[in-house]
């Protein structure tokens, strides 16, 4: 390669270089900020402010979403499997909102610890399937649980 | 081989090279396009916990996924341009940006007509799609810089810097939804590993993919022949084609 050209391409890998850690290193900087919320555990911590708007995401705990009878109220918690934040929201859930679900909660951590949210997002997972793949999926996952359940009772 | 690299250089080969490619490409596009589609919406089980609304995924992700590589076309272009000071490189450089900001559009655009039924929100300032509109940015102002100078070599050396530094936003976009707390969902096409999406909705998503790299590839080379054409209207070879076509 001519010396002038070979000259030009360490420039560009210069140029390639520098700019990605530049930008690398800013984005490390700010990676609490590009987070899009807390986890439970961050909030548990005490990382999380409380009276300022946040959001706190997790997997909506089974069995945790209470409805109100008279308004739309509802209360559901949202866990990482490490710690669990309470939520109030009052209004209209997403379609995908579901307990065993992910959900990202907007809005103000009060002084009990609990997330008074003023939105509430449905966050969905990677996994695509038919209806029928899913249910023969529960099938067998449940005939894996009587298995292993069957062998607990035999011991 | 580095013949066939310097004949890359040559308006009229590249001009009939690129004809000859279109005459098959732009057809088999078209058919890709409307096979995909209909394979993809009509052919195709609803998802298990979406329905239907998932079948924009046959527009998002091949528009998304050719808008990223899409890009790397048009840095190494750059790279090209820069090194070797090859003027088709420029007018492929130019000819790439406004290609991808389309893709990178109809990405967002789709994705925020998925996100409102699904996640409950048209837009929210995560780190994908923030990332992605950055890159809509990057590619409008690639456009614009080149458009800002008189001079179109000093344009071709502008670009080429911003499209080499902006290609640090494409492995953000794609590591974005592991990298950070996302609302968007992590890829669910894997390199390696299996796939999360059941094989009867990924081989449609596959093809509309191969197809939206031809688009991206007819869209290309429409662009730079109209270019070339352009720049090329007082050369010999031109006016022979025109008086050719048009008898004048």
């Amino acid at each position: 390669m001519h010396p002038v050209r070979k000259q030009r391409l360490w420039l560009v890998l210069f140029l390639v270089v520098f700019s990605s850690s530049a930008i690398g290193l800013m984005a490390y900087a700010l990676r609490g900020n590009i987070n899009l919320f807390y986890p439970p555990v961050d909030v548990a911590a005490g990382l999380a402010p409380v009276g300022q708007n946040i959001r706190v995401g997790g997997m909506v705990v089974d069995g945790s979403v209470q409805r109100s009878d008279n308004s739309l109220e509802v209360r559901f918690a949202v866990t990482d499997y490490e710690a669990v934040v309470p939520v109030v929201y009052t209004g209209i859930l997403p379609d995908l909102f579901d307990e065993g679900q992910g959900a990202v909660a907007a809005g103000k951590l009060d002084e009990n610890g609990v997330l008074q949210a003023s939105e509430v997002l449905a966050k969905h997972d990677e996994n695509y399937m038919p209806p029928e793949v899913a249910e023969a999926l529960e099938a067998s996952k449940s005939r894996m649980a009587e298995q292993a359940a069957g062998q607990g009772y035999g011991q | 081989m580095w013949t066939l690299f310097h004949k890359f250089g040559s308006p009229p080969w590249l001009y009939r090279l690129s004809g000859s490619i279109l005459r098959w490409l732009l057809p088999i596009t078209v058919v890709a396009l409307v096979a995909g589609s209909v394979w993809g919406l009509l052919f195709t089980a609803p998802d298990f916990r979406q329905g239907n609304s998932y079948r924009i995924i046959y527009i998002h992700v091949p528009a998304a996924v050719v808008a990223l590589a899409g890009y790397y076309v048009m840095a190494i272009a750059g790279a090209v341009s820069l090194i070797w000071r090859m003027k088709m490189a420029d007018i492929a450089m130019r000819a790439c940006a406004p290609i991808g900001a389309a893709l990178t559009f109809i990405a967002l655009v789709t994705g925020s007509i998925w996100g409102k039924p699904t996640w409950g929100t048209w837009w929210v300032w995560d780190a994908r799609i923030t990332s992605m509109l950055i890159l809509l940015f990057l590619y409008l102002g690639v456009v614009a810089l080149y458009e800002a100078y008189e001079n179109k070599a000093l344009a071709a050396k502008a670009c080429a810097v911003l499209s080499l530094v902006g290609t640090v936003n494409i492995p953000i976009i794609y590591k974005s939804v592991d990298w950070w707390y996302s609302l968007h969902q992590p890829a669910s096409i894997k390199f390696t590993g299996g796939s999360t999406i059941d094989p009867s909705m990924l081989y449609p998503l596959l093809f509309m993919i191969l197809a939206f790299y031809a688009l991206f590839t007819c869209a290309l080379l429409l662009n730079m022949r109209a270019e070339i054409l352009q720049r090329e209207q007082r050369t010999a070879w031109v006016r022979a084609l025109a008086g050719e076509r048009g008898g004048n």
